[in-house]
């Protein structure tokens, strides 16, 4: 025997997720959903379809921060932070100086947060890591202040928010207005805009980039910048959907969104992946969650579940692409 | 046991990496007291080859056994256990640790790895230093040091040689051929026919993915390896010498005046002009990688000119050398590449690098300037989804295709054809002389004498960072320029 040029399947699945990342992808939600009404029958309806993708959507938009910061081997972990300072601020704001004017300074907020990340990182070196979540420190401390000193005469939800964050028109939420010509611009600019491909490229080899001309920290403050921006953008939606103003409102979606683009087959390490995967990989957790909550499974072991899971594909898909 | 019997023995190794077979039928025998050399273009599979013989890679067929024994290595600590131990070009030490901590790692004892060092030439190396601090040159000796210290059953040492200084590479060749008297086996991987000559017994030829040959060393085989390894192709043109292209009046395209840049490069000055290819020769470490990287922005001169067409120039970022239209092809082509992205990205980067190309690419435009450097320089863009699963010789060209994509005025090629095989060498040769034809400049170090000859029309040689000679091409042969960079022909300063 000289010859046995077939790869095990395996293997071919291994390839296949390297080139077509979404399809297996689809697969697992799939099952997800298979497995969901099998534990449920009758739960599948246009009513739950709607109210999944309204839930998911905030986690996919925080989702697109992580994946295009992980695209160059970074991460953004102020986006919960940020998401929840631009609602904080436009509810409490809004009744005093009215609604536009209270948007315009919560995203505002968002974008200087985003500055001082992008500047860190890009000038002075400091690791996304420790920056971002230094920063997230900073803006907590500085959101507590503001609560303590400027005496907000209510709160005011701006109704197109409450539109666009819960309403649903002809059994879709309203949020997709906001959200499919959004993820279209991220999956376009990834691939053909000149930012997007230096994203990947930075986060392939860095010093490569820079030998090539690129001059690196333009891309990462412009990127932490448009980080926070989508964070605070999110926020607002958030807050139309959670319709209540609170210190700690998106922070739960911080590692989600991290988890989500891991799962949509963003590499951490940076050069690989794309916002497409990470849309399905937000859907998943999001299928994850409904479907653990009506197993009626107590709290605990739901979040433990919810971390083996992760766990459990992460490393899965790992394991599959590295084979080929 | 008889003395025909190999001591290692892989026979009908094959391998496939997604769309592409890189090894067919891959055989090779070494019996003891052997150097045998595997030779082959890049592309013929030699890669592949040697991570299933260190165990890092599996084959889908076939088997390699030493001493009788099958290969259950699945990494590489397990091929040493096994009785084979790889040196390679790049050494893989850690550079945070000494060089006893590096030791101590690999469970090799420290007394016979002295003897060693000091037999390789380096009798001084402090076990205490760290990694980080000694040179590339020194780094090379260690690592065949701790290999020799093991005392394997097989040694492989892959492309030891390149760019190692000339009084290294004898000693060097000295032991690897002691230890086959010693009646060890070693597999000696080199693109250097001289050595071959010098220390192998046999060559076993790979071409595509084949053990097409193996042959005894014996004189004039040369020439039958480099046949069997190009398949009967493309053999001749090899001999042809450039004419000096007349001395130019004009403004020259860079002009570099006493050059001084961190310690090693301290003096150089030299005119380039258009349409010249201008070779620079130096031994290891004697200011050249300083010369290129303050060239290509990627430095900054403690003192000295750099002019383009007249202009003074300082660079603080590669960016602005290449807007001055300086582009550097590195030595190591890691340093150049993004692995994990497809060959059009990698070639369309510098096109998108400034602020005002972040928006959106003219994908057709960007096509077919992308499939024209392609095609200038016939890379096989079978595997071309990632470029990591390129050849070494198809990525060199990647390398330089992205400046040609760009538009090449100043071409800063450092040491372009290190390991990679003959026919790669002879089409990047042709293709810096179109460059140059078409008008562009170009600088070319190289670490093989007798490249000069192929593809410069002068020479600097830089000694001591230094200039200390400038030869013409057609007095370039390999024994003036060694002379030369040995400084033995400088002329007492004016």
């Amino acid at each position: 025997m000289t010859m046995t040029d077939t790869p095990t399947p395996l293997n071919r699945l291994g390839r296949l997720m390297i080139d077509q990342p979404l399809l297996p992808l689809i697969g697992l939600l799939i099952l997800l959903v298979a497995v969901l009404a099998i534990l449920n029958p009758g739960v599948l309806s246009m009513f739950w379809a709607g109210n999944t993708i309204k839930i998911a959507i905030p986690l996919a938009m925080l989702a697109a921060c992580q994946t295009l910061t992980m695209l160059t081997g970074g991460i953004d972990l102020s986006v919960g932070t940020v998401a929840t300072i631009a609602a904080y601020l436009t509810a409490t704001l809004a009744p005093m100086i009215g609604v536009p004017p209270a948007i315009a300074i919560a995203l505002a907020a968002a974008v200087v947060i985003g500055l001082v990340n992008g500047f860190g990182i890009a000038v002075c070196r400091v690791h996304p890591l420790i920056m971002t979540l230094g920063t997230a420190l900073i803006a907590t401390g500085c959101l507590l202040v503001y609560q303590r000193y400027v005496i907000a005469t209510g709160v005011l939800i701006p109704d197109f928010l409450i539109w666009l964050g819960t309403g649903k028109t002809g059994g879709l939420p309203n949020s997709l207005v906001l959200f499919v010509p959004f993820a279209a611009l991220i999956i376009w600019a990834q691939r053909r805009s000149g930012f997007g491909r230096l994203l990947y490229a930075i986060g392939a080899n860095e010093a490569a980039a820079r030998l090539s001309g690129v001059r690196v920290w333009q891309v990462h403050l412009a990127l932490y910048t448009l980080s926070s921006l989508i964070a605070g953008v999110t926020g607002l939606l958030y807050l139309g959907q959670i319709k209540t103003a609170s210190l700690s409102l998106a922070l739960p979606l911080d590692l989600p969104s991290v988890a989500a683009a891991v799962i949509g087959g963003t590499s951490i390490f940076g050069g690989r992946g794309g916002f497409g995967g990470t849309i399905v990989g937000a859907l998943i957790l999001t299928v994850l969650t409904s479907m653990l909550t009506l197993m009626q499974i107590p709290e605990g072991g739901r979040r433990i579940l919810f971390g083996l899971i992760i766990l459990a594909v992460t490393a899965l898909f790992i394991r599959l692409t590295d084979r080929s | 046991m008889p003395e025909t019997a190999a001591v290692l023995d892989a026979t009908g190794v094959a391998k496939r990496f997604g769309a592409v077979q890189a090894l067919k039928n891959a055989s090779l025998q070494v019996g003891p007291g052997q150097v045998v050399a595997l030779m082959g273009a890049n592309g013929a599979g030699k890669s592949t080859f040697v991570k299933i013989l260190t165990g890092v890679l599996k084959p889908d067929s076939g088997h390699v056994r030493i001493r009788g024994r099958e290969s259950t290595v699945t990494n590489p600590a397990g091929a040493r256990k096994w009785g084979l131990v790889p040196v390679y070009q790049e050494p893989s030490l850690i550079p945070d640790l000494s060089v006893a901590d590096n030791l101590r790692l690999g469970d090799t004892a420290l007394e016979p790895f002295r003897h060693w060092v000091a037999e390789l030439g380096l009798p001084d190396l402090d076990p205490e230093a760290m990694i980080r601090s000694l040179p590339l040159a020194s780094l090379r000796i260690v690592d065949l040091a701790r290999a020799l210290a093991i005392e394997p059953d097989v040694l492989l040492l892959d492309e030891l040689t390149a760019a190692l200084p000339t009084d290294l590479v004898e000693r060097v060749l000295r032991t690897v051929r002691a230890q086959a008297d010693a009646g060890r086996s070693v597999i000696y991987i080199s693109h250097r026919f001289t050595e071959i000559a010098a220390i192998c017994d046999r060559a076993t030829v790979l071409r595509d993915g084949l053990t097409v040959g193996d042959v005894a060393i014996e004189p004039g085989i040369e020439e039958r390896i480099v046949e069997m390894m190009l398949g009967g192709a493309v053999a001749a043109a090899m001999t042809e010498t450039r004419p000096a292209g007349a001395a130019s009046t004009e403004t020259p395209r860079l002009s570099v005046r006493n050059l001084k840049t961190g310690t090693r490069l301290t003096d150089v000055s030299f005119d380039l002009h258009k349409g010249e290819v201008l070779g620079v020769v130096a031994l290891e470490g004697q200011g050249q990688d300083e010369l290129f990287d303050t060239l290509a922005g990627q430095r900054k001169a403690s003192a000295g000119t750099v002019e383009v067409d007249g202009a003074a120039q300082t660079f603080t970022h590669p960016a602005d050398a290449i807007a001055a239209g300086l582009t550097l092809v590195p030595g190591d082509r890691a340093h150049a590449l993004f692995m994990s992205r497809s060959v059009r990205e990698n070639i369309a980067v510098p096109l998108l690098a400034r602020f005002r190309n972040w928006g959106a690419i003219r994908m057709a435009d960007e096509a077919a300037k992308v499939t024209s450097a392609i095609e200038t320089l016939q890379i096989d863009t079978r595997a071309q989804g990632e470029v990591r699963r390129l050849s070494g010789g198809n990525q060199q060209k990647v390398t330089i295709a992205r400046w040609i994509a760009k538009g090449v005025q100043t071409l800063l090629l450092f040491d372009p054809t290190r390991g990679i095989d003959i026919r790669t060498k002879r089409q990047i040769y042709a293709l810096v002389r179109d460059l140059a034809d078409q008008g562009a400049a170009i600088l070319y170090y190289t670490s093989e004498l007798a490249e000069i000859r192929l593809a410069c029309d002068r020479a600097v040689v830089i000694f001591n960072g230094r200039v200390v000679d400038v030869i013409d091409a057609k007095d370039a042969d390999e024994q003036t320029l060694m002379r030369a960079a040995y400084g033995l022909t400088e002329k007492a300063p004016a």
